[in-house]
């Protein structure tokens, strides 16, 4: 199945959503993939962080709200730190996670969490876990 | 010298260890930490989305807090507060809008100018006090224990907003555990992100990322891991049973936050520094190193 | 002056115009020989001890990989026989005054050590001397004496002393030199010179530099060991190199199978301030990829890249040969970093085509680092009121219709010091500006001829 590209495509409601709530210029990334060389996690996502740039330059916003990839950025920085273009991927990733919550409700559940975890895990883990994962 | 303090939720709770010996050490080498008497919790992660100034509400009370209090600088031992902090200081200073609706939400008697600096710990010890000074209050020092720095993510990144140290190739904390008389060891994983959050919902991914951090510490020889951050002392811990059962052949590797190894190098009462607590317990190599003074450590139950 | 900006000959009744060229790359040299060549002066300096630029640390030129050597030595040979060629190496410009038709121009010449009118350069000295010191011809990958050439083909082949590392300079012991020179030529007390010099025109050729590795700490920042920049790859392909032309690695000699060769090192990098595209990389990788396989028949190659430039005459045929014919695998994705562990660096890149993060452990890891103007370029720019850009590079007066030209008349540039470019583009230029120089030199000379009647008008 062929991607059908237009102006409006490549302009659609959510691509503008998602540069508003990242306040970043996705045509300033150029693919060179270095997010992906060193991002940490990029191993055991299913998309690489710069595919999923590249699927909100082509208008494909809801591909990347679908991929676990956005779930298992840990918003380390290191994308963003080494990025010769000055794209501030976590941002892209923080956009991305809301929208797709708005859609399809929060990640994570307090149940889906052991409760002998729940006991041992330090307290900013839920607190972070809860403002990454939840609405 | 005194320094308004902010400790986080963690640190009063589960990390109590890290703030005991925070302001332990802190003390001895006279730079009191005194705690701010309005504080909440920094919310853990910075917001990064630009529709959502509620989130930074949370961070920036801490903040007018503190300007409140008179105070210039806030301290902070957690290296997630301190960036959490430190970039919502960074986005009030340099968003005059925000920072005009966060006043005018918060209704405080005064409003906030982005007057307070935010400062790590380790920038305390480092520029106010003094390596110099430690390593004279250093004794009986470290004794060539073999320390493994791991500055994680918060410490450095994103560089121009933090700015506490050379993100590709830090070592603030290499010269304090020098100065201190441990031998620090160099491996190339050491401003690699821990999971962080990762590990409430894809545990495994944080086991491999902090797996490979380990590994290569033990490679380089490591006697311990030393971090300044909670939730990668709790990463880089707890993980390691799960390791030990995917990876044949780990061997475990106990991690200390950076002030409990200060504290001993100084042969300060090392009782409320919970290594009991670590899943990974530190006191046989701490033992064998002969760091371990107090009675009391010993004493606590589990050999 | 008249209003086109070109003077007369009044300004020195009798004698012939004559040009300066600063810089005696193969840019430099070029002009020079074009110049000469027409049957006019020119002053060449070269602030080396010997000619021929960053050609002569090259093996081989893309994309006839021709032996650098072979072909442009017999310019150099040329250059330094040229009865109309008056070479002045081992030299900087102090000062320049004045204008077209009369610019003067002070220059020092640094203390040799040498006293080159006696010496015949027979190498002994340089054979003789106790010191080694690491060689800046060989980009660290080699050593030198302190007394030294550049090269075996050094045009001139006389020496120079490196004061700093001189055992005599240093502690009154040695001159071994001395007592070896046949015609006592080694001279202590030497000190530098200044000559002066009244040229007509002068063209800027003063080359370029490698972006400092210090500025890539994600790729080592010039402390990992076998992480070097192209430049010092090319010294150990060189036949003539610190290796004899095999490949080794700088940490143990040992013939490396894995070699990573990362392009844009520095280059197309805004948040580094260095936006701009170094244009030669990746030919020059292409090239030192293909060149290490036909040495090490059972290594294996990669390279990662962001795009493959090149445009130039039979360039893509010699990228595609690379891929084709000697199984370099290209990979399309730029590295974040590399680390040492034990004897290998780890390169973590990735390949955007596939989806897939890249690990490789690296025997040896080429950087194609940025290419950047000198810094003498700035200093130049300065004495001769004439523009560099943010980058230092020279402006030249129009990118399209003048690309020789400056905003100062009688001043021109070439080659690489006004942007990154290959061989045949800055012979083009050196022969470009030298063509402005010559149309200004036989205009005036044929303006005299007519005023003094033995000339016909047209």
């Amino acid at each position: 199945m062929r991607v059908k590209l237009s102006r409006e495509s490549l302009e659609s409601d959510l691509v503008r959503l998602v540069e508003e709530i990242s306040g970043e210029d996705l045509s300033t990334c150029y693919q060179c993939g270095k997010c992906s060389a060193g991002c940490p996690v990029a191993g055991s996502m299913d998309i690489l962080p710069s595919q999923i740039i590249r699927l909100i330059q082509l208008g494909l916003v809801e591909d990347a709200m679908a991929s676990e990839t956005i779930w298992l950025c840990a918003a380390c920085q290191t994308c963003y730190a080494r990025c010769p273009k000055g794209v501030d991927l976590t941002r892209v990733m923080e956009a991305l996670r809301e929208l797709a919550m708005q859609e399809l409700g929060d990640s994570l559940q307090v149940a889906q969490i052991a409760p002998c975890d729940l006991a041992e895990f330090p307290q900013q883990a839920f607190v972070a876990g809860f403002r990454k994962y939840t609405q | 010298m005194r320094f308004a303090y902010f400790p986080g939720c963690t640190l009063e709770t589960k990390a109590i260890g890290f703030d005991r010996s925070a302001r332990q050490v802190a003390g001895e080498l006279d730079a009191d930490l005194v705690t701010l008497q309005e504080w909440n919790c920094c919310g853990a992660t910075f917001p990064l989305s630009t529709d959502n100034l509620l989130d930074i509400v949370g961070p920036a009370r801490n903040l007018v807090s503190a300007a409140e209090a008179g105070e210039s600088t806030l301290v902070v031992a957690c290296a997630t507060c301190f960036n959490v902090l430190r970039r919502t200081n960074h986005a009030l200073q340099q968003n005059a809008d925000a920072l005009e609706k966060i006043n005018l939400f918060m209704e405080r008697p005064a409003d906030y100018a982005g007057q307070v600096q935010v400062r790590h710990l380790l920038d305390i010890f480092d520029h106010e006090v003094g390596l110099e000074e430690i390593a004279k209050k250093s004794r009986p020092g470290l004794g060539g224990l073999r320390v493994a720095a791991y500055y994680g993510c918060m410490l450095l990144r994103p560089a121009n907003e933090i700015a506490l140290d050379d993100p590709e190739r830090p070592d603030i904390m290499d010269r304090l555990f020098r100065a201190m008389g441990a031998e620090t060891v160099e491996y190339p994983h050491r401003g690699e992100c821990c999971g962080a959050y990762l590990t409430v919902r894809s545990p495994d991914a944080s086991m491999e990322i902090t797996h490979r951090i380990l590994a290569a510490a033990i490679r380089a020889g490591a006697d311990v891991i030393a971090t300044a951050c909670p939730l990668c002392q709790f990463n880089l811990d707890w993980l390691q049973n799960r390791m030990a059962q995917a990876y044949a052949g780990f061997q475990k590797i106990p991690v200390l936050y950076f002030t409990q190894l200060m504290g001993l190098a100084m042969g300060l009462d090392a009782t409320g520094y919970d290594f009991e607590k670590h899943y990974v317990d530190p006191r046989p190599v701490l033992r064998e190193a002969g760091l371990l003074h107090t009675p009391s450590t010993v004493a606590v139950g589990r050999p | 002056m008249d209003a086109a900006g070109t003077a007369s000959l009044t300004a020195r009744e009798n004698t012939p115009p004559r040009a300066m060229i600063i810089g005696a790359g193969i840019t430099g040299m070029q002009a020079a020989l074009d110049i000469a060549n027409a049957g006019y002066e020119v002053v060449l300096v070269e602030k080396l001890p010997s000619i021929g630029g960053r050609m002569a640390q090259i093996s081989e030129t893309f994309p006839t990989l021709d032996c650098a050597q072979c072909i442009m030595t017999p310019r150099t040979v040329e250059v330094g026989q040229h009865p109309y060629i008056h070479l002045i190496t081992h030299s900087e410009i102090e000062s320049i005054v004045g204008e077209i038709g009369d610019f003067r121009v002070r220059i020092r010449r640094d203390a040799a050590g040498v006293n080159w009118d006696l010496c015949t350069g027979c190498g002994l000295c340089v054979e003789k001397c106790p010191k080694r010191v690491t060689a800046e011809f060989e980009m660290q990958m080699g050593r030198r004496k302190a007394i030294y050439t550049l090269s075996p083909q050094a045009v001139p082949n006389k020496p120079v002393i490196d004061r700093e590392n001189c055992i005599y300079y240093a502690t009154g012991k040695c001159r071994v030199c001395e007592r070896f020179c046949p015609t006592g030529a080694i001279d202590f007390d030497q000190a530098a010179t200044h000559i002066e010099e009244r040229v007509d025109i002068i063209i800027v050729a003063t080359g370029y530099d490698l972006y400092d590795q210090a500025l890539l700490p994600e790729y080592g920042g010039g402390d990992v060991p076998d992480v070097i920049s192209g430049l010092a790859f090319e010294r150990l392909l060189s036949a003539s190199g610190p290796t004899a032309g095999k490949v080794r690695r700088p940490s143990d000699g040992k013939e490396p199978k894995e070699v990573v060769f990362i392009q844009c090192a520095g280059s197309r990098d805004p948040e580094k301030a260095m936006p701009y595209c170094s244009t030669i990389c990746c030919m020059y990788t292409a090239k030192h990829a293909m060149l290490y396989k036909h040495r090490v028949h059972d290594g294996q190659a990669y390279v990662f890249y962001i795009d493959i430039r090149s445009g130039g005459k039979r360039y893509e045929e010699f990228v595609q040969r690379a891929m084709e014919e000697d199984k370099v695998r290209y990979i399309r994705g730029k590295v974040s970093r590399l680390f040492r562990d034990g004897d290998q660096v780890v390169v973590w890149g990735v390949d955007t085509l596939t989806g897939r993060p890249i690990e490789i452990a690296a025997d040896l890891v080429v950087l194609a680092t940025a290419i950047v103007p000198r810094a003498e370029t700035r200093d130049l720019a300065r004495m001769l009121d004439i523009t560099i850009d943010a980058h230092g590079f020279l402006v030249e007066a129009d990118m399209h219709l003048d690309p020789v030209g400056t905003g100062r008349p009688g001043v021109f540039v070439a080659g690489a010091a006004i942007g990154p470019r290959d061989i045949p583009e800055v012979v083009a230029l050196g022969s470009a500006a030298a063509a402005r120089a010559l149309s200004l030199f036989t205009r005036w000379t044929r303006e005299k001829a007519l005023a003094e009647g033995v000339a016909h008008a047209i």
